[in-house]
Parts: structure tokens; C-alpha cells; sequence
């Protein structure tokens, strides 16, 4: 018995288009990102404040940002995602170059990272965000190309697809963006698992990543402090390790840890407000979601994140073409393992890694990718036929 | 689209659902269960307190005159986090400064280490303190660098000079009191720990002590003396700012602030004048003894230490007390060096940290009479008695001698006491020992002395409100008892083993040692005749303190009291209203009749009047007439074998309308005549103002010829107001009248105590100085003060 649906499939014209749209997703996907200006604002505006500067100047951006990757998804929506097959390869250059200009003198470092391009207007764009994108369009296109003819990929198309993978893997990895690179780990994983490929793959893969891991550990190819990072993840309980490097953490989880089951309130959070938590505009805005709107607050990302990733999988199974569903896989992947990716380092059982939590975070990039990708699902959803 | 591809994603998608799930699981765990651990490690993050001293509280005299003060020194601090934030860590700055204060910058660097687990443990100096608080790093350094210090910022980031307080002792008339006043030492671990039981215990009993009484890591308290008994009062409480700070240490507002509250001054009944002529006249005593060639042996006197009270016997209050040797108590000011602390410490100094008139214990001898003779009359003996004093009884096989063998013949009890007879008292005692069933005692023996000697308060504490006062014992059967309890065993074992290492350098010795060892082991808890007269004549085990013997002669004195010994008149808040007048403390009452208490002042007063009394010469030319002196005598057998004898002199004036006694005892020091009455009737001389013949109240070293009655006044300003200010301030005026235009000399009157800091130059600095100077900080880990036991005067028995 088969479980797909008919390939052909013309969109649903019959319905508007507002009744067409998948709008738990959209819903999910708004509230992180209004729950995401409120905590930016909430976390910003005491620095802010300290500086004299304009305490919303944060929320605003959050906002325009917000805008932007609405219109961005909208605009991404709106193109049948067949048509997007033939841009893909442009966009996959495109981002291969913005990936090669972080690395010469034009990126900006931050904390150590080359991942930014400064622009004009106190805005910095990330290609490695753009990138995420790129490679789950590019391999989608590799391993459904065939599909008419055969049902799994070949072998020589897996490869095609982990090599157009590799390529931004590893300009990412000089910047270097350990996380990042985790999270598209993951979502080629998903994606090639979904398409069918042969088993051998897929082990393959995990246990080559771990090989690569194990000799990036060992031979110092990892820089000084990704590996005290994950030292400091390990030997939690060591108070020198937590003093110096576990410092974040251990303040991101007591200020988590004090928010207790409905919070301190926003701006009232006394970890936040006391800038306790470093980074918690951005990496670490969870923190102050778990202090200041409790586990009840904190909760609710995750469920929202759950629906998103709900709506996604469900998407992907409907999708009317194994491209569609890969996109659709490969989103879901991105996004649920980077959330928890990120949740997962705020509350102590993940490494630092430095990944916004999509939607939430402070970062247009990040910001503008995750609607990207919410309008590329937006999109399979629509062309799918009930 | 393939089914496995299908499978594939719904497996992938329950991956994915479970790491939301371990998300809200963990989340559950940190925000749920474990809250309570969180909050508690959120509030201590966010607030910093800032404590601000609190002046510690004068100890003045009877009349206000400061004994002790705060001085205001200038210390060099160091700020951590500044010097941390130095592009070398510091490094060049505390190099420059190291140079500047003539150490190193090793040296320099371990003072700012914190203490704890990491510290270095050698070289031991670490800050224990709060690393949110300046760190002093050197104190009374000079003006020059201090200013230097404040005007080249730059070079000295971190770096702050400012004036703090430190303990000071002005010494009126050169009084010393060290022993009264204590001195200030670092607050303990154990202390700390104590502490925290004690805030645990409170806050489980739901009556939480408030923050502000706790003692603090950076906190001086007392660790002798009035400094360590009135310590609370005099602490006051600090004032803490309570401080909302970020991660990096930044201020980002203010939580709660109390302001510090200044310690209470203490007044005590000591007069520094009359302190002072007892601490000289102390001094007098050792000097005369030493200057007199020995009875008993070659050489002259020792003199080793020596210890004198007066005391009002109408309400027990210590007027003076002096002991010898003393020290000064300077330093203990800003820390004790391990130099300083080993030389007070040593035997060859003679432990001058111990107070022989309230620690040492002495074998009161002839003084203690007093007491044998208070029981003589309460079990049916007469005033008019009549008793034989040859020059030596015989009680069983051995004789007991009347000092240097004299003998008098019968004599009436009151000339036995002026003669000092010891054989009538051998006779007495061994009578009653024979009631007592002699060497198998009555179920009740009635013991008269061993009574009388309790009830005078003998072989418990006096009261005296100071640390660490010693018991003294009552030489008598239930003595003995006690000891064969501790040290049968010893004695029992040494009978069989004998004493081998004493054998290999003195078989005699060592046969003796071991006879000795088996009649103690067979009836070492026996109180034999030899024990009953030697305790009648205040010899043998018998030990009293100087200060008990005050008091006892002091309840004679005063028809029957036992008052509690008290240096503590009272306590005044900063702003100069009286906290408490301390009342005084009844402790007993002598089971004597007014009658033999009346015949018994008269007794002792002819010790001084009549010729042959023992003190009649040292009062020769004494207006007796108009101040009659009660006395006694008493040369004491050391308790340690090769001593020379104690010297003692115990007294209360005047006899007829008592106010005063005044007892003085020099160990090692030959007669009571001799040595200590000469010192106790130039004391009684200054009391009264007694020239030749004469008495000029007016001339008295008491104000008005008495103690005071009421306290000292302390202005609002917290000034103390006593005799000699008008003039001392007078010539200060005198002083800064002449002109002083320089700069240094500006800081120069910053610098002195009195001025609360109108000199611009340093108080732009220190804001500090106007609200009060801060309690000096220590710099490093010190040894706990000594609880040496007094040297030598417990006698374990079995010795020769």
C-alpha cells in the first residue's frame, strides 16, 4: 500500500486563498516571533537604558526584521516552489559567495565567530542563515529529480547531494559556526533519510559524523573554547569550569531556574534586568523567557515549536511531489533541531553553541531565513491537493 | 512516493516531537522542582551588601577620660576588580606601589589574594573579606605617599589612601589597664560557624536575627579583656547599603540601606589617675623586691609577676587593677606581628597577656586568716580567747613552725592575727579535725574553714565582668577528694612502676616518688591533719586570685556583702544619652555575725596600729588617727618547689567607716611587710590625698576624694566631657592658631584623631571620615589569643 498522494495536483483554486493557507503554522510562527520582541525588549532595554539610548531601539529592529521575513515568506508563498527548482541553483551560489565574503576582511568577527556581513543602517546579515536554505533546496532538487523513473535516489545522486551540502558545511566551519553546521547536519540527514535512500547511507552518515567529530576533537581542529565549551557541558558540576566557562550557563539556568511555575513578569526578572545572562538578546533569550513568563511561558515556546514542527511533518507528508516533501523535511529538521539546540544549551543539556532560537532570537538573518522557510512551507501546503 | 520514504519522515517526525519533550521535561525540572535551589542562587547574585563599620565605642573612665579611643590612620586600599582590570592584570600598578610602600610586589599580590580553597596556604595572607570591598594593603603609611597616592590617579589605578579608624590608648597619666581593656582581634572560623548555627536555630524557631547584628567576615571583635566582654555593646551595628549589581560587578540600583549605628561607650569605675599611681606603685613593689636579698635562699627576690586591686566595698566596683608584667596594648592595633605575638607569648616574657589579678592563682597564706578566723568565732571560739602560739605544734609526727620560728605565748585572738601566729591556727584546725573523726572522718564532717573559705566566695569565680576569670580552689577534704578522683589511676600505676626515668639520674628521687606515689594510691583522698592546719594558715592547696582576696576583705569590710566584682559603671549611646547604669550585684552574704565582723575589723586594724602588728611599720607615720587601716600580712610558701615566697598585703580603709580595699600581691617577692604594704599605703596616701600626716581630700587623686557617682557626660557630638578637656582643648586651640599654610601640614590635622576632619585636603578623599572613621581591616590570618593557663600554680600533687 502506498501512502502518497496523487503527484498531479493542481492548486485548490475552488477555496480563497485565505482558507487555503495553513494557519495554525502561521499563528505558531507569529506568536514566537511577538513572544521573541517582547523578551528582546524585556532584556534589551536596561543595557539600553544605561547607555541612554533609546530602550526600544531592539524591539524595533525585532519588528522591522519581522516584517521583512513576513514579506519575505509572502513573497516566497506566492511562487509555485516548482518554479524555485530553477532559482535554486542561483541562490545556492549566491550563498556560497556570501559565505566566501564573511571569511575575507569585509565580515565583522563577533565573539570570535566571522559569520556577519556589516551593512549600512546598523543592520548585519548572515549568509550562513541563507545557506540553511540553500542546501535543503539544493539537495531536495538532486534527490527528487529522478523520481519519476525510479523510486529511490542512486547512490551517485546522495552523493551529488552531500556534496552540495559539503561545500557550504565546510566554509562555515572556518568561520567557525559549530552549531550551524550541526543543525544543516541534521537537516541533510533528514533529508536523505526521507528520500528513501538506501539504509547504508544513512548509517553512513552518523557514523562518519561522529569519526569527524571524534578527530576534530582530538586533533585540534575544534578552537580552544568550542572545546572548553563542551567541557565545561560535560563537567557541569565542576565549580571552576562553571565559574569561568559555564559562567553563561549556569546564570541562564538559575535565572530559568527562578522563574519558577508563572514567572517574575516581564522587566521584572531579576537575573535579566541585573544582565546576569550574557548574550540573552539573542543566544540566550530563552532565559528570559523562563524567568520572567515561568515554565508557563517557557512551556509554550515549546509548544509552538511543537506546532510548527506538527504543521511541518504534516506538510511534508502531504506534499505533492518528493521535492516538496523534502523541503518540507528538511525545514522541520532545521528548525526543530535548532530550537532545541538552543532551549537544550539554555537549560543546561546541550553544549553552547552559538544558534539563535529561530523566530525568538534577536537577528535579522535568523529572523528572514525562519519566515523564508515558513513561506517555503507555506507554499508546499498550498500546492498540495486534500 | 515510496512507503519507506513516508515511514522514514514519521519516524523523523516522533524524533523530533521527543526533543520537545525532554525540552518541557527538563524545563519542568529546573522551573518546578528544583525553583526554590534556583531563586535562592538568583537573590544571592543580584545583591551585594556594602558594609559601613561602625565606630566602635569608647571605654572611658570613671570621669570620661578616654582609655581607649579610635585613632584615625592613613591606609593604603586596593580595589580588585579595578586592579583586575588592568590591561596586565595589575600588574605595573601594584609594582609601582610595592616600591612606593618599601615591599614587593609578591608580597603585595598575596595580600589581595581572596582566601579560600585556592588560596595560597604559605605564605598565609590572604583578604577574607568581601572582594567587593578595598583591601587594605598598608596602614599608617605618610602623608607624602598618601597624597602622591590620591593626585597621580593615573598611575595608581584602583589604588585609594584614606583615613580609617584603629584602635588608640591614650594613656591618661601613663595608665596602662591593658589587662582591663583587652585588645581586638580577627572574628574566628569557629566563630562564623557558630554564627551560622545560631542564625539557622533562629530561623527555624521563626525569631530570624537581623542582618546587621551579624558578625561579618571583615569584623574585629574582642578577644580579651572589656573589649571582649562588652563587645556587642561596644561593636554598634553597621551600616549595610544593599547593592542590585550586573554580571560585571556594575551598581544598577540600590536594594536597601541602613545607616550604621556607632558602638556605645562604655564607662567603667576604673579612675586613670588612681590606675595610675596603682600601676606605679605596682612596679615600686617589684623593683623593692628585687632590690631585697631572699630569706628563704641566695639571691634577691624574683619578683616574677605581681597584680594589685582596689575595690569600693560598698558596691564591689574596681576602682584600679594592675597586674605585672603588662604590655602595651598598641600592639594589637591593626594586627599583631608573629614576632610581637611570640615575645608575649614566651616564658621568658612572663605571659604578660595573663592578668595575675583575675587569672593568676597564688596561695594566699596569712591573708587568708581572715577567713579561719571568721569560722574560729561562728564555732563558739570567743573574741576574747585566749590562745598558745609556740614556736612550733606538733601535730602527729611532724611539726608545724610558726613563721621564722617566732613565738609569742598565749595571746588573745586579736593579737594572734596583728602577730600573725600560725601554731594557734594549727591548734584550732587540728582540734576541729580530730571532731571530724580525724583520718576516718565523720558521714557530715563539720570542716569550719573549708566552709567559712566557700562562703566567703573562695574557689569559684569573683563574677568580675571580664573573659576568663580563674576559680582559685578551697584547699580542703573535698579538694582532696576530687584530686584522688583524677589521679588515682596515675599515682596507682606510678606505685607499681615506679618512676624508672627519674631513676637513671637520681635513685633517691625516684624511691621517694615511688613511696609517694603508693601512700597516695592507698589513701590519696584522705584529708589529714597535715592538710587541715596548712589549710588554716591559707597554705598547702589552697590558691585564691588577688581579686578574690579583694573581695573577701571587702565583705568584711562592709558588714557581711559579697559584692560582685565590677569594672563596668556604664554604657552611653554615641549621642551621649545613658543606655544603663550597670546596678551593683549582690553575690552572697557572710554567714558571720555583725558582732564578729565588727571584732574582726578592729582585729586587723591593729595589724597596722599597734607595734607589734606586722604592717605597723610599713605605716609608720601614717595618719592613722584619722584614716585607720585594717591589714594583713602574708608570705606565702610557694606552691612550686624552689619558689620564693609570695607576698601579700590585703587591706580595707578606713576601719572604722570602710570604702576602700586595696590588696596587693608580688610572686616570688618576699614579705608582706616588706614587699607590697610600703605600695599599698602610697595608694592609700594618693586615695586620700595624705601628705606626711596630713589629709587633704582636695589633694586626692579622686576627684572630690571619692569615686563618682554618676556618669561621665558625652556630648552629642560623641565627645566625652571629663576634667582635663577645657585645658587640653585650650592648647589645641593654641596649636592650630599658629599658621599653617602648607599643604602637608593640612593633612597633618587631618590626621589627628580629635579633628572629625574640617582639613579639606584628606576629606575630599575620604567622605568616610565624616560618617564616621571604619573600623580598621586586618590584613592577614593571625593565631587565636593565647588561653595559657597561669603558669605554675597548680600543683598536681605527688610531687615532692
Amino acid at each position: 500500500m502506498t501512502l502518497a498522494y496523487p503527484t498531479s495536483v493542481a492548486p485548490r483554486r475552488n477555496q480563497s486563498l485565505a482558507r487555503r493557507l495553513d494557519w495554525p503554522l502561521i499563528i505558531a510562527a507569529l506568536s514566537l516571533s511577538v513572544i521573541g520582541a517582547l523578551l528582546v525588549w524585556s532584556a534589551s532595554s536596561s543595557r539600553l537604558n544605561d547607555f541612554e539610548l533609546d530602550p526600544q531601539t531592539y524591539l524595533k529592529r525585532h519588528l522591522i526584521n519581522l516584517v521583512i521575513g513576513i514579506a519575505l515568506a509572502v513573497l516566497v508563498s506566492r511562487f509555485d516552489y516548482r518554479l524555485l527548482r530553477a532559482y535554486t541553483p542561483i541562490l545556492y551560489g549566491l550563498s556560497i559567495i556570501g559565505l566566501v565574503v564573511v571569511l575575507s576582511p569585509i565580515g565583522s568577527p563577533i565573539n570570535g565567530v566571522q559569520a556577519w556581513i556589516n551593512l549600512p543602517g546598523g543592520f548585519s546579515i548572515q549568509p550562513s542563515e541563507f545557506a540553511k536554505i540553500a542546501i535543503i533546496l539544493g539537495m531536495s532538487m538532486l534527490l527528487s529529480e529522478k523520481r519519476d523513473a525510479e523510486n529511490e535516489p542512486r547512490d551517485i545522486d546522495v552523493v551529488y547531494s552531500l556534496a552540495v551540502a559539503a561545500v557550504p558545511v565546510a566554509l562555515i566551519m572556518l568561520q567557525p559556526d559549530l552549531g550551524t553546521v550541526l543543525v544543516i547536519a541534521c537537516a541533510v540527514f533528514g533529508i536523505i533519510a526521507v528520500s528513501g535512500a538506501p539504509a547504508r547511507w544513512l548509517i553512513g552518515i552518523v557514523v562518519g559524523g561522529a569519526l569527524i567529530a571524534f578527530v576534530a576533537f582530538q586533533v585540534g581542529i575544534l578552537k580552544q573554547y568550542q572545546v572548553d565549551r563542551f567541557t565545561a557541558f560535560v563537567n557541569a558540576s565542576d565549580p571552576e569550569l562553571a565559574r569561568t566557562i559555564g559562567f553563561n550557563t549556569l546564570q541562564a539556568r538559575i535565572a530559568i531556574g527562578s522563574g519558577g511555575l508563572f514567572g517574575q513578569g516581564l522587566f521584572n526578572g531579576a537575573q535579566t534586568q541585573g544582565r546576569f545572562v550574557p548574550e540573552n538578546q539573542t543566544d540566550f533569550v530563552y532565559s528570559v523567557a523562563g524567568e520572567e513568563l515561568g515554565f508557563a511561558g517557557a512551556a509554550l515556546i515549546v509548544l509552538l515549536f511543537g506546532v510548527i514542527l506538527w504543521r511541518a511533518v504534516r506538510i511534508a507528508m502531504r506534499a505533492s511531489d518528493l521535492f516538496g516533501r523534502l523541503v518540507a523535511t528538511g525545514i522541520a529538521c532545521w528548525v526543530g533541531f535548532q530550537a532545541f539546540e538552543n532551549i537544550g544549551m539554555n537549560l543546561g543539556i546541550m553544549p553552547v553553541t552559538g544558534v539563535p532560537l529561530p523566530m525568538v532570537s534577536y537577528g535579522g538573518t535568523s529572523m528572514f531565513a525562519t519566515w523564508i522557510a515558513v513561506g517555503l512551507l507555506l507554499n508546499v501546503h498550498l500546492r498540495t491537493k486534500e | 512516493m515510496s512507503d519507506r520514504s513516508t515511514l522514514r519522515l514519521a519516524v523523523l517526525g516522533v524524533l523530533l516531537a521527543s526533543l520537545l519533550i525532554t525540552l518541557v521535561s527538563r524545563l519542568f525540572f529546573l522551573q518546578v522542582v528544583s525553583a526554590d535551589t534556583y531563586t535562592a542562587q538568583s537573590s544571592n547574585n543580584r545583591i551585594r551588601e556594602v558594609v559601613t563599620p561602625a565606630t566602635r565605642g569608647l571605654i572611658l573612665d570613671q570621669l570620661g577620660r578616654p582609655l581607649v579611643a579610635n585613632r584615625t590612620s592613613l591606609v593604603v586600599s586596593v580595589d580588585r576588580q579595578e586592579i583586575a582590570d588592568q590591561e596586565d592584570g595589575g600588574k605595573a600598578v601594584l609594582t609601582r606601589l610595592a616600591k612606593a610602600l618599601g615591599t614587593t610586589y609578591t608580597a603585595l599580590s598575596y595580600k589581595l589574594e581572596l582566601c579560600g580553597p585556592d588560596a595560597h596556604e604559605k605564605p598565609p595572607i590572604c583578604w577574607n573579606g568581601s572582594p567587593y570591598q578595598p583591601i587594605p594593603v598598608a596602614e599608617d603609611i605618610s602623608q607624602e605617599l598618601a597624597l602622591t597616592i590620591m593626585e597621580k590617579r593615573s598611575d595608581y589605578p584602583g589604588v585609594s589612601a584614606g583615613l580609617e579608624a584603629v584602635r588608640e590608648y591614650p594613656s591618661p597619666y601613663d595608665a596602662n589597664a591593658a589587662h582591663i581593656l583587652g585588645y581586638l582581634g580577627p572574628v574566628s572560623d569557629d566563630e562564623l560557624a557558630a554564627q551560622k548555627r545560631k542564625v539557622q536555630e533562629a530561623q527555624e524557631a521563626g525569631t530570624p536575627i537581623a542582618d546587621e547584628s551579624l558578625l561579618r567576615r571583615t569584623d574585629l571583635v574582642g578577644r580579651s579583656g572589656l573589649e571582649a566582654e562588652y563587645d556587642e555593646a561596644l561593636r554598634g551595628t553597621p551600616g549595610i547599603k544593599r547593592l542590585e549589581v550586573d554580571q560585571t560587578a556594575a551598581v544598577v540600583g540600590t536594594a536597601g540601606e541602613t545607616d550604621s549605628v556607632p558602638g556605645q561607650y562604655l564607662v567603667t569605675n576604673i579612675d586613670a589617675k588612681l590606675q595610675s599611681v596603682v600601676e606605679k606603685q605596682l612596679l615600686e613593689a617589684v623593683k623593692r623586691a628585687r632590690a631585697t636579698d631572699s630569706r628563704t635562699g641566695p639571691g634577691k627576690y624574683k619578683a616574677d609577676s605581681a597584680a594589685a586591686v582596689v575595690m569600693d566595698v560598698t558596691n564591689g566596683h574596681i576602682l584600679a587593677m594592675a597586674s605585672y608584667p603588662s604590655y602595651n596594648p598598641t600592639v594589637w592595633v591593626g594586627g599583631i606581628s608573629s614576632k610581637e605575638y611570640k615575645a608575649l607569648t614566651s616564658t621568658k616574657s612572663n605571659f604578660p597577656l595573663i592578668s595575675r589579678a583575675t587569672q593568676g592563682q597564688f596561695v594566699p597564706a596569712s591573708t587568708f586568716k581572715i577567713v579561719t578566723a571568721a569560722a574560729a568565732l561562728e564555732s563558739g571560739y570567743s573574741p576574747y580567747s585566749q590562745f598558745d602560739c609556740p614556736a612550733r605544734y606538733q601535730v602527729g609526727n611532724r611539726y608545724f613552725n610558726n613563721f621564722e620560728g617566732e613565738f609569742f605565748g598565749r595571746l588573745s585572738m586579736a593579737k594572734g592575727l596583728a602577730v600573725s601566729c600560725d601554731t594557734m591556727w594549727y591548734e584550732v584546725a587540728y582540734r576541729w579535725w580530730l571532731q571530724d573523726g580525724g583520718l576516718d572522718p565523720k558521714a557530715k564532717p563539720a570542716d569550719p574553714i573549708e566552709k567559712m573559705a566557700k562562703a566567703f566566695g573562695l574557689g569559684k569565680r569573683t563574677g568580675i565582668d571580664l573573659p576568663s576569670e580563674s576559680r582559685g580552689r578551697v584547699g580542703g577534704r573535698e579538694f582532696k577528694k576530687l584530686l584522688y578522683e583524677q589521679l588515682a589511676d596515675a599515682w596507682c600505676k606510678r606505685a607499681k612502676t615506679g618512676y624508672p626515668e627519674v631513676a637513671t639520674t637520681d635513685p633517691s628521687r625516684a624511691a621517694f616518688l615511688k613511696a609517694l606515689a603508693k601512700e597516695n594510691c592507698a589513701d590519696g583522698d584522705v584529708f589529714r591533719a597535715g592538710d587541715a592546719v596548712n589549710l588554716a594558715i591559707g597554705q598547702g592547696d589552697m590558691v585564691v586570685t588577688p581579686l578574690q582576696m579583694a573581695q573577701v576583705y571587702a565583705a568584711v569590710a562592709n558588714g557581711g556583702t559579697i559584692w560582685q566584682p565590677q569594672i563596668a559603671k556604664g554604657l552611653v549611646a554615641s549621642d551621649g544619652t545613658v543606655v544603663k547604669q550597670f546596678p551593683r550585684k549582690k553575690m552572697g552574704t557572710l554567714p558571720v555575725s555583725k558582732s564578729n565582723l565588727a571584732f574582726l575589723r578592729s582585729a586587723f586594724t591593729d595589724v597596722t596600729t599597734q607595734p607589734y602588728g606586722t604592717g605597723y611599720n610599713p605605716f609608720n607615720g601614717f595618719p592613722l588617727d584619722q584614716i585607720p587601716v585594717a591589714a594583713k600580712t602574708g608570705t606565702g610558701q610557694a606552691a612550686k618547689a624552689g619558689d620564693q615566697s609570695t607576698s601579700w598585703f590585703a587591706t580595707f580603709a578606713p576601719s572604722n567607716k570602710p570604702k576602700y580595699a586595696v590588696v596587693m600581691m608580688v610572686s616570688q617577692g618576699g614579705t608582706g611587710a616588706g614587699t607590697s604594704a610600703p605600695s599599698v599605703r602610697k595608694i592609700y596616701e594618693a586615695i586620700y590625698g595624705i601628705k606626711g600626716s596630713t589629709v587633704d581630700p582636695s589633694k586626692s587623686v579622686l576627684q572630690g576624694g571619692a569615686p563618682a557617682r554618676s556618669l561621665p557626660t558625652v556630648k552629642s557630638d560623641g565627645t566625652p566631657v571629663y576634667p582635663e578637656l577645657a585645658a587640653e582643648q585650650a592648647q589645641k586651640k593654641a596649636e592650630t592658631a599658629s599658621p599653617s599654610p602648607s599643604s602637608t601640614q593640612v593633612a597633618d590635622d587631618a590626621a589627628k584623631p580629635d579633628q572629625s576632619g574640617q582639613a579639606a585636603g584628606l576629606v575630599a578623599v575620604s567622605p568616610l571620615l565624616l560618617l564616621g572613621a571604619r573600623r580598621a581591616a586586618r590584613r592577614r590570618r593571625r593565631q587565636p589569643p593565647p588561653t595559657a593557663s597561669p603558669p605554675g600554680q597548680w600543683r598536681t600533687g605527688g610531687g615532692p
